[in-house]
């Protein structure tokens, strides 16, 4: 086996302006890309481009700016079909983000498939964009929302899943990897355990998609989202994979231009997918942006981009395990780059302030994941969350941070 | 601490409404209470009052949050018992009005005796929300409302 050479990260940190920015007079670190990842140089740059140089609205002009646009829109769904290893960049539907792509699916494939007595099988780790949208269906539809448990590390309970999957169970949606706990849930297991059934799976990929080579050929799940804005990418783009003939044979999620063939007021007939379900003009330059993006991780390497957080990952555990009376929530064995955490006598919000005079950004809260903070018996956690341009210095800092509120809270 | 906003920001006397809350507890008197959430962060509040002829004879507060909203519904339990209803509403303006107040400008601590203490939230102003989120719930529970109040 080859051994790919390490992220050189002195480098990549200059590819994000932001970073040379201090916060509150101190060194920014950021360790929130869990929440939204930092944008680097070659995606800031296509989106200056785009406007400057090459846009107009797609798929409708004759003139040469407008083809060039649709062009490099469908060229970025290129990109996003080789990042997935889609068999077709007609797989690829663009969203505003992964919460709009399960909303589609809810809505539309939901609509269709899911009856009365029906299930819709989530797990206890999923965020509330992987739940809800399942309830307001379930309301609709009289169906029940079934919940996999977790254990006290945060991983999966692989049996209870076997055991929750019935004659009833419609689809099996699932999160991918924890923004909350950081747990990487065996998903190829999950996949093949549902389709013994007959039951397809959608997985929610918001986290993985940013840390690790994702492939939906090999994973064979129905259905993959993620959103751009964590992969470096620009915010108000977001990606729905479906298998094509599923694509194919769902009703349209919203209704208006470029998604139709033709209109008349006796009824209209539906375009191809994806366009099918790109209603209206959709976010141009953030494709185009995405696309960059894609450009970006695959180039630096997701594997490389894997190892990179799971050294420091090993790092910051151990740095923050010094700390008397903190606590780590989410210690699955498969976890990736995220570190949440309780401190005796410390809330939350209070430490977030205490760490952002020290330059550090974390998140405080409950992460959109309130049935997790419930299972673990906290109102909230600290989250510390690693992206490529994260080093041990942020943690260093982090662990200062952290030390200070303790000593002021003492 | 390092940094003197830090300082103003978690003045004594607010750590120790932290580790030692007062008036937390539920009174058997009480004739109306209220809850209140802040959804952002999770803080939970419930504010008890007994008022009988239009004076606060009575208030406490049960919940869970951060210092800065723990520390705000203690000194408020004090600050406004034995105060009539007017009195309270009106230290509910003084309150809100000093948290938010521009952090460049001199506070005007002059009506709200040891509550000046929270002049620092300014600086802060993510975290005026859990000083002020104990005093919507009193003022709901003067109010009658039944309704949680939200901060959000």
């Amino acid at each position: 086996m080859s051994v790919l050479p390490p992220l050189d990260v002195t480098r990549i940190r200059k590819d994000f302006p932001i970073l040379e920015r201090g916060m509150r007079g101190k060194r920014l670190a950021f360790l929130d890309s869990a929440a939204s990842a930092q944008k680097p140089r070659p995606v800031i740059d296509t989106l200056s481009h785009v406007y400057s140089h090459e846009y107009a609205n797609i798929h409708r002009g004759v003139y040469e700016l407008s083809e060039r646009a649709t062009r490099r829109y469908e060229e970025a769904r290129e990109k996003v079909a080789a990042l997935l290893g889609a068999a077709s960049p007609r797989e690829i539907v663009f969203t505003r983000n992964a919460t709009e792509s399960i909303n589609l699916v809810a809505s539309s494939w939901g609509r269709q498939n899911v009856g009365e007595g029906d299930e819709i099988l989530v797990t206890h780790m999923e965020h509330h964009a992987n739940i809800v949208p399942w309830q307001l269906l379930c309301e609709e539809r009289g169906a029940k929302l079934r919940v996999v448990p977790i254990d006290d590390d945060g991983a999966l309970c692989m049996d209870e899943l076997e055991k929750r999957i019935g004659p009833r169970t419609r689809l099996v949606s699932v999160v991918h990897v924890s923004n909350a706990l950081g747990t990487i849930n065996p998903v190829q297991d999950i996949v093949r355990i549902a389709h013994e059934r007959g039951v397809p799976v959608l997985l929610d990929g918001a986290q993985s998609v940013p840390r690790m080579a994702v492939d939906v050929a090999a994973l064979d799940c129905e259905f993959y989202v993620f959103s751009g804005h964590k992969l470096y990418g620009p915010s108000g783009i977001g990606v729905l994979y479906g298998k094509a003939e599923l694509l194919e044979a769902m009703p349209p999620y919203q209704g208006g231009g470029e998604m139709i063939r033709t209109v008349s007021f006796e009824g209209s007939t539906w375009n191809d997918v994806p366009n099918k379900f790109e209603a209206g003009t959709p976010a141009i330059a953030e494709a185009i942006g995405l696309g960059a993006a894609v450009d970006y991780v695959r180039e630096l390497g997701l594997e490389r981009i894997a190892r990179h957080e799971a050294e420091l990952l090993d790092y910051g555990t151990e740095r923050l395990l010094e700390l008397p009376g903190l606590r780590l929530i989410g210690t699955a064995r498969e976890k990736i780059g995220v570190l949440g955490f309780v401190v005796d006598g410390v809330h939350p919000h209070d430490l977030a302030t205490i760490l952002d005079q020290h330059g550090v950004a974390v998140r405080a809260g409950h992460h959109c994941a309130q049935p997790v903070m419930q299972r673990f018996g906290v109102p909230a956690t600290t989250r510390a969350s690693l992206g490529v341009y994260n080093d041990r210095e942020d943690l260093d800092q982090l662990v200062e941070g952290v030390r200070e509120a303790i000593e002021v809270f003492r | 601490m390092s940094s003197a906003e830090l300082r103003e920001l978690y003045q004594t006397t607010i750590l120790d409404h932290n580790k030692r809350p007062r008036n937390y507890r539920e009174p058997e008197q009480a004739n109306r209470r209220a809850e209140g959430v802040n959804p952002l962060c999770g803080d939970e509040v419930t504010v008890y009052l007994e008022v009988v002829d239009d004076v606060v004879q009575d208030v406490a507060f049960q919940g869970t949050g951060c210092a800065i909203s723990k520390s705000a519904a203690s000194l408020m339990t004090e600050s406004v018992k034995g105060r009539s209803v007017e009195e309270t509403l009106g230290l509910f303006d003084r309150f809100t009005e000093l948290v938010t107040s521009d952090p460049q400008s001199e506070p005007d601590v002059g009506e709200v005796g040891k509550l000046a203490v929270f002049a620092g939230v300014r600086e802060f102003p993510v975290r005026v929300k859990c000083a002020t989120l104990a005093w919507h719930t009193l003022r709901a529970a003067i109010e009658g409302r039944d309704e949680p109040v939200k901060t959000e």
